[in-house]
């Protein structure tokens, strides 16, 4: 099914998924618009990591349904059974989506220029002189140009999260999945990491950021997304969310966050 | 002066031997232990079971045991059994042996990659076949490159058990020398020879790991 414009670009419905006899999520539902900025926040364990990774299937789900642009990445028949779509099918849809790590998962053995351009060459089959300009600019983009030929182990963690967000800005996606990309960062770096996101949010990307950075989350957002023992308890605007949060369980979260 | 001159000749030949058997199982084996480490990480059970069995029949029984099966026993076996000359018997036991060697190294190496970089690599879109060819074993060669080192070394003195099949590698060439003229100076010559082929390893080996010093993980 082709996109178009009033399609939204990411509905997941119903997710459930267990590891054994945990239940991670429990029936999480969310539908995101083209170009909103969505900030899930919530205590650790709360299943938001395990929800984006069920998204563009990091993790598989038992039940439920996750669409992107339109296309089925996963169904559930009526009768409870849940449906992929084949491996290469699935792969594809999922390139619609970008993921920024927590612990940045740049390729060690490539320079940040390799690390931009390896996927566009060798899964969009793009030659370097197509993708270089582009992975130059990005590079420009994120402010590392000049390190566009240092190995990964030669940036500071700050400088290593934004070229991992410019590797999955590389492959063009509809959307970008950020989890938890600061928490592992000293916190004088967090800031230029959150300015290289902010900029991409004031350039309409549709992004999805599980944080525990709640200034990111009340300032750039546009929906913010309370989840708790694996479901969403509240959502809404920040300024309401953060403002006038209406569940005790946000309440009790946030006046241990603020 | 002019005895060292004399022995020359045969042990250079050993040498010819020695290196022979060094090459062949090297080029044959490092392929065929490769694709035993891939099909003993696949998620074909079945494939896993097997190699972990086979692995276990070469690490298990001496290489000389199983050079001397394949020489005089495979003939006898039903089916699959063919008598082999002297040299491919001695190649094919060494290649099988060592393949199990180094399936075992490559099989750490590639576990030894984290699975960040598999996760990163997914959803970067590429496939299974991608992400190993591209990010996995590119990684794993720098991580295996010592114990490769070390098992390549071992290879080159274990080629003298070819002797058992009556082969005339290096070191058996020595002691023929040693049993006609009553000196043990063939020994020594013949262990110049064994350090001189383990420095030039070493020596590769280094560089190899020099080049790979370019990035760290």
């Amino acid at each position: 099914m082709p996109s178009t414009t009033t399609e939204p670009m990411l509905v997941a419905r119903d997710l459930h998924k267990r590891f054994g006899e945990h239940e991670v999520l429990r029936g999480v539902s969310l539908t995101v618009g083209k170009g909103e900025v969505i900030a899930v926040i919530g205590p650790s364990g709360s299943g938001k990591s395990t929800f984006l990774r069920c998204l563009n299937h990091l993790e598989n789900i038992d039940r439920g349904e996750v669409r992107i642009a339109g296309e089925a990445l996963v169904t559930t028949t009526a009768d409870g059974l849940c449906r992929y779509a084949p491996e290469a099918e699935a792969r594809r849809i999922c390139q619609r989506m970008g993921m920024v790590f927590q612990h940045f998962n740049l390729f060690p053995h490539l320079t940040v220029l390799q690390n931009l351009i390896e996927a566009p060459l060798t899964v969009k089959g793009l030659s370097r002189a197509e993708i270089e300009p582009l992975a130059d600019e990005l590079l420009r983009k994120v402010g590392l140009f000049a390190k566009r030929d240092a190995y990964p182990s030669r940036l500071s963690g700050g400088q290593k999260q934004r070229v991992a967000i410019a590797r999955a800005l590389a492959m063009a996606p509809d959307i970008m999945l950020f989890d938890e990309p600061t928490s592992a960062l000293d916190p004088e770096l967090t800031g230029e990491v959150l300015r290289s996101m902010r900029q991409l949010a004031d350039e309409h990307m549709t992004m999805l950021v599980v944080t525990h950075e709640m200034s990111f989350a009340r300032d750039v957002s546009t929906r913010t997304i309370f989840m708790d023992g694996g479901e969403i308890v509240e959502a809404g605007a920040p300024q309401e969310l953060f403002g006038r949060p209406q569940q005790a369980r946000t309440q009790a979260f946030l006046r241990h966050m603020l | 002066m002019d005895y060292l001159f004399q022995i020359l000749g045969p042990l250079l030949a050993g040498t010819g031997v020695t290196l022979q058997v060094f090459a062949l199982t090297l080029l044959l084996a490092v392929p065929l232990g490769l694709g035993l480490a891939l099909l003993r990480l696949s998620h074909w059970p079945l494939a896993r079971t097997l190699v972990g069995g086979y692995v276990w029949l070469m690490r298990g029984t001496p290489l000389m045991l199983q050079m001397l099966f394949i020489y005089f026993a495979l003939p006898f076996v039903p089916v699959i059994g063919i008598r082999l000359p002297d040299f491919p018997a001695a190649i094919l036991a060494f290649v099988l042996n060592y393949a199990a060697y180094f399936a075992e190294i490559f099989r750490a190496g590639i576990q030894s990659v984290g699975k960040g970089q598999y996760e990163a690599a997914q959803v970067l879109g590429m496939s299974r076949a991608q992400t190993m060819r591209r990010i996995i074993l590119p990684q794993m060669v720098k991580r295996i490159l010592p114990p490769l080192s070390n098992e390549t070394i071992t290879l080159v003195k274990d080629t003298s058990l070819i002797y058992v099949l009556a082969m005339n590698d290096l070191l058996r060439a020595a002691r023929g020398l040693v049993q006609r003229d009553f000196t043990t100076m063939p020994f020594v010559v013949a262990a110049a020879f064994y350090l001189v082929m383990t420095l030039l390893l070493t020596w590769g080996f280094a560089r190899l790991e020099k080049k790979y010093a370019v990035y760290d993980d």
